[in-house]
């Protein structure tokens, strides 16, 4: 009990004096992250828009799957783009196993699906009579979807900031494809589990500690958007 | 010169029940005119054919300007509008509710405000503006949708059952708009109502929806 304690005093410690180690790590940690989310909503979002406005063939057969793959295991996506990146794979030409890239990609497969599927989600509960508005307001096509999208915004950020904070705490597929090499591809979460092996409790702890802290911001922001999208009338 | 609409020969029906059956009335560039009927004898199907939000299973709506019978485009379909009963709220202010349709006309800042603030004041919603417009009362909702339509200037407006589900006190408010708007004679303004008294309040010209047809009363 007393080394979690002791633990705890020096995580402080290291937090407040801005240890640079542990700054790189947190900041490394963001860029991926932060740069996973950017992908997963560039490829998801036009994707989403898709499936709630147009009908399609197989069209519910991929929403079972983006559904279904919402819960991936992080090992699994991790050895899929490992096997991807390695050297004798498809993609091993690009030389991106234990990069940041690799880890990107990694996270980029665990956040699309739920960005993807609960935006679309979002977007299908619009109500119809939004549609109908619009149109006899005078809008084309276009201003139709981009009005439903707009009116579907507090989900479609709830479904952005469910993903960061997926991508954020994970740590199997990143640590499969990155390597958790120092100074290069080591994050928070990959971190925290290399220390707590080695019984280095301090490091990890702090790391913890602000992870967490991401942790209740997100969802600090997630409850703020909720709560802002749901001024209820008729 | 204003928008007439030529109705023909309409025809709609829902999983093989009809509606409308083989209806037929035409409407000039002016006026109040008040469509009477029961419910479910298809008075709000009607006003979707009439503006262009459904589309008929035969016959024709056709409307015309200068006797030239225009083609069913946006151009056209930004000449009229609809109501509906449940108005549709966009999740905005008051002010951002009146100004979306002038917004997708690529009005510029300073005519959206006028304008905008023009159509709040003929409803009596100046008060209200900055307010999100998912607080309004019902009353006030049906107001704004009315202010939402009359932003854009239409040449015909359709309202369906615009007092429908408001107190008497914005029921009132509702009908004097709709007497100053026939006024002013620049815009036609067709709404539908089950209640007689509206209609006899309210009408010009009273039309009656029976048995999937029109009849001028």
């Amino acid at each position: 009990m007393g080394s979690i304690f002791q633990g705890f005093g020096k995580a402080l410690s290291l937090i407040l004096h801005l240890d640079a180690e542990l700054i790189g790590i947190i900041l490394l940690s963001l860029k991926v992250s932060g740069a996973a989310l950017a992908v997963s909503i560039i490829a998801g979002l036009p994707l989403s828009a898709l499936l709630g406005f147009k009908k399609f063939p197989l069209r519910g057969l991929l929403i079972s799957i983006l559904n279904t793959f919402m819960g991936l295991p992080p090992v699994v996506v991790g050895l899929f783009v490992y096997l991807l990146l390695s050297r004798s794979g498809p993609l091993g030409f690009m030389s991106l196993l234990y990069t940041p890239a690799a880890m990107i990609v990694a996270q980029s497969i665990l956040a699309f699906p739920i960005v993807t599927s609960l935006s679309h989600s979002a977007i299908s509960t619009v109500d119809p009579i939004i549609k109908q508005a619009s149109i006899t307001l005078g809008a084309t096509p276009v201003q139709v979807s981009l009005t439903v999208i707009s009116e579907a915004r507090y989900g479609i950020m709830s479904a952005v900031i469910a993903a960061f904070g997926r991508v954020m705490a994970e740590v199997g597929a990143i640590l499969i494809v990155g390597g958790n090499i120092a100074g290069f591809t080591r994050v928070m979460t990959t971190t925290i589990a290399m220390e707590t092996d080695r019984g280095n409790f301090e490091l990890a702890l702090a790391l913890g500690i602000i992870l967490l802290g991401i942790s209740l911001l997100i969802n600090f922001a997630l409850h703020f958007v909720q709560r802002k999208g749901t001024v209820r009338g008729r | 010169m204003g928008l007439q609409l030529r109705i023909s020969d309409v025809w709609k029906s829902y999983d093989g029940c009809p509606i409308l059956q083989g209806t037929s009335f035409t409407f000039d560039a002016s006026g109040v005119y008040v469509l009477m009927g029961d419910n479910g004898t298809g008075k709000s199907t009607f006003l979707r054919i009439c503006a262009l939000l459904e589309k008929q299973d035969r016959g024709t709506v056709s409307y015309l300007s200068d006797g030239q019978v225009l083609p069913h485009d946006i151009a056209l379909r930004r000449r009229v509008t609809l109501v509906l009963p449940k108005i549709g709220i966009f999740n905005k202010t008051v002010f951002d509710n009146v100004a979306y349709g002038l917004k997708l006309r690529g009005f510029e800042k300073e005519a959206v405000r006028d304008r905008v603030e023009k159509a709040v004041d003929f409803v009596g919603l100046r008060p209200k503006m900055k307010q999100p417009a998912l607080t309004l009362s019902s009353g006030e909702t049906q107001r704004m949708g009315i202010a939402r339509a009359l932003a854009i200037n239409p040449e015909m407006l359709f309202l369906d059952e615009p007092a429908a589900f408001v107190d008497v006190k914005n029921r009132d408010i509702i009908e004097e708009v709709i007497v100053n708007l026939g006024r002013e004679g620049e815009t036609t303004v067709v709404l539908t109502t089950h209640d007689r008294a509206q209609a006899g309040r309210l009408s010009e010209r009273l039309m009656v929806l029976e048995n999937g047809l029109i009849r001028a009363d």
